[in-house]
């Protein structure tokens, strides 16, 4: 479990994180979502000790991150896959990970299948990586120590779309055995697929957070029946906002099983009913862009 | 994709011990040889070395061959070179961003520094054996080939400043590697220390009498140097004037650097 608290840095006037406080749950996917800038990667840099905060604390299973004896041990992290030394093989760098972690030798190569990477790829040096190999390096190298906790700066870059059901499916086993998954990204559909819980940031400050199925019925609900302006009606006696797009669909401003009962109960029937469509995308851009219209931090 | 999923091959979990410095230490010293520029930086130490020797009993007179004149000619090389790999070591982290890996691993910095200041010593100290090594050899072809005589003219004493004075200008380039953390940068400013600044003082010395007796005080490559000359053991006056250059030129730049490393965000 993470346990973000009242994170606030600052460089200088600017402000690159404030305020920021959400806890990652054991068992879950936890996305944490927003546009470049957004301070994303120095709440997570703050995590795990490389830039200091300015005021607030991070724990990690209770412990303060530096107070781990062996971290790699306990959390596993991949903040930039391109930060390695360009010289050095794939397989050198996970070995590097592995004596530092005090860990057997044969767990380099049990990764590198893992993560399927080849033994041929593994001798090459990393300055030869495309970044989707660069990325299935960094989580191996995440990976190695068998942590609990893994914390994932932007995982699914470079990867192709095969890999990207790899990582999925590899975080989805890793938070159903139990484990602690963070990962960031400002891919919405990544987070939208894979994550149960999401924090959203825009401009250093948390705009929502929530499991995604709350954040998801707060998108409203689309709705198509075969008399669209009566349905309109009978929702605006309720006070639901419901306006008829152009494509003569109804965006409703509620969750779909409630307004398919109301649908019911006024007699209409109902030809689509479905979570609004580009839900946390609009969601996301919505929210973002309210944080950047509100000017000054508070 | 046919990865197999990891909990197929999850490690027996180990006890959690803090990683042992000698640990870090070895890990350390294993990355400056592990890339192609470290492993040819350290190969090039013993290639100008046997450089050094064949140009020695090639080129110096023969009836003037004695085990100094090896020992310095090769010294000369590997005391530009040393530097560069504890600089290399040092900023490789910040230049390359593998620091961001390192020290999320060990996340207390100065360990890691610890580390590579002492995998630095030992590359260091084992370079000027080897030099020590490759001299006697020379001296013994030379000896043997051109008949002349034998003649050992390191003392012991002499021996030993002659690798401090290699591992002081190896700590030099370390101190240069943390206060400027970028190796472009670092290898740039060892040379106005070890190049520019001495020819400047130099020139001072000889055209303005009033610096000529402060010099030994003032520039850290002429106090260092006494080290190099195969004279005897040096006077306390001598070692002065190592220790108050190196409080200026080392200590205090060192100390300098390591406040800003172990606050410095690592990105």
């Amino acid at each position: 479990m993470i346990t973000v608290d009242g994170v606030t840095r600052k460089y200088g006037s600017f402000t690159a994180v404030d305020n920021v406080s959400f806890t990652a749950q054991a068992g879950r996917v936890t996305g944490f979502l927003g546009p470049n800038g957004a301070g994303k990667s120095t709440t997570m840099r703050v995590m795990v000790g490389l830039t200091r905060a300015t005021s607030g604390t991070v724990t990690i299973s209770g412990r303060h991150y530096v107070d781990l004896p062996n971290p790699g041990l306990d959390v596993g992290v991949l903040l930039d896959a391109s930060a390695q030394h360009a010289g050095r093989t794939g397989r050198e760098i996970l070995t590097i990970a592995q004596l530092f972690m005090g860990l057997p030798r044969s767990r380099v190569d049990e990764m590198l299948e893992v993560v399927s990477l080849t033994p041929t790829e593994a001798s090459r040096r990393v300055g030869n990586y495309s970044l989707g190999m660069r990325q299935r390096l960094g989580i191996a190298t995440a990976l190695i120590g068998d942590p609990e906790v893994l914390i994932l700066d932007e995982p699914a870059n470079g990867l192709d779309p095969a890999g990207i059901r790899w990582m999925r499916d590899l975080l989805r086993g890793y938070a159903d055995r139990g484990g602690t998954v963070l990962l960031s990204s400002h891919l919405l559909h990544e987070i939208e697929v894979i994550a149960d819980d999401i924090v959203m940031i825009g401009n250093g400050r948390i705009v929502s957070q929530g499991s995604k199925t709350e954040l998801l019925h707060a998108a409203g609900t689309v709705v198509r029946a075969t008399d669209i302006h009566e349905l309109q009606r009978a929702l605006g006696e309720l006070g639901i906002a419901a306006t008829l797009s152009e494509d003569g669909a109804l965006g409703a401003d509620a969750d779909p099983p409630l307004v398919g009962k109301l649908a019911l109960e006024a007699g209409i029937a109902l030809t689509e009913l479905r979570t609004a469509d580009a839900g946390l995308e609009d969601l996301f851009l919505q929210l973002t862009a309210d944080s950047q219209r509100e000017g000054t931090p508070t | 994709m046919t990865a197999i999923a990891p909990d197929d091959v999850r490690a027996a979990a180990p006890v959690r011990h803090r990683v042992p410095l000698s640990r870090i230490t070895q890990v350390e010293l294993r990355k400056m040889f592990d890339t192609r520029s470290g492993f040819w930086l350290l190969a090039s130490i013993a290639i100008t070395a046997l450089v050094a020797t064949l140009a020695v009993i090639v080129f110096a007179p023969n009836d003037e061959l004695t085990y100094s004149t090896f020992v310095s000619a090769i010294g000369f090389p590997m005391a530009v070179l040393l530097p560069l790999v504890a600089i290399l070591a040092v900023t490789s982290e910040w230049s390359q961003r593998s620091g961001l890996t390192t020290f999320t691993l060990i996340p207390h910095r100065y360990r890691i520094i610890t580390a590579k200041a002492i995998s630095s010593v030992i590359v260091g100290v084992v370079s000027v054996l080897l030099a020590f090594a490759i001299g006697a050899l020379g001296n013994f072809l030379n000896a043997a080939a051109t008949s002349a005589t034998l003649v050992w003219d390191v003392s012991l004493t002499e021996g030993f400043y002659f690798v401090f004075g290699n591992v002081l200008g190896l700590l030099i380039g370390f101190m240069l590697g943390i206060l400027i953390r970028a190796s472009a940068g670092a290898v740039a400013t060892y040379f106005v220390y070890s190049f520019v600044l001495p020819t400047i003082f130099l020139v001072l010395a000889t055209n303005q009498s009033w610096f000529k007796d402060l010099q030994p005080w003032v520039d850290v490559t002429y106090a260092q140097g006494a080290l190099f000359a195969f004279e005897g053991a040096l006077t306390g006056e001598q070692w002065a004037n190592i220790a108050v250059t190196g409080l200026f030129w080392m200590v205090i730049p060192l100390a300098i650097g390591l406040a800003f490393v172990t606050r410095a965000e690592v990105k």
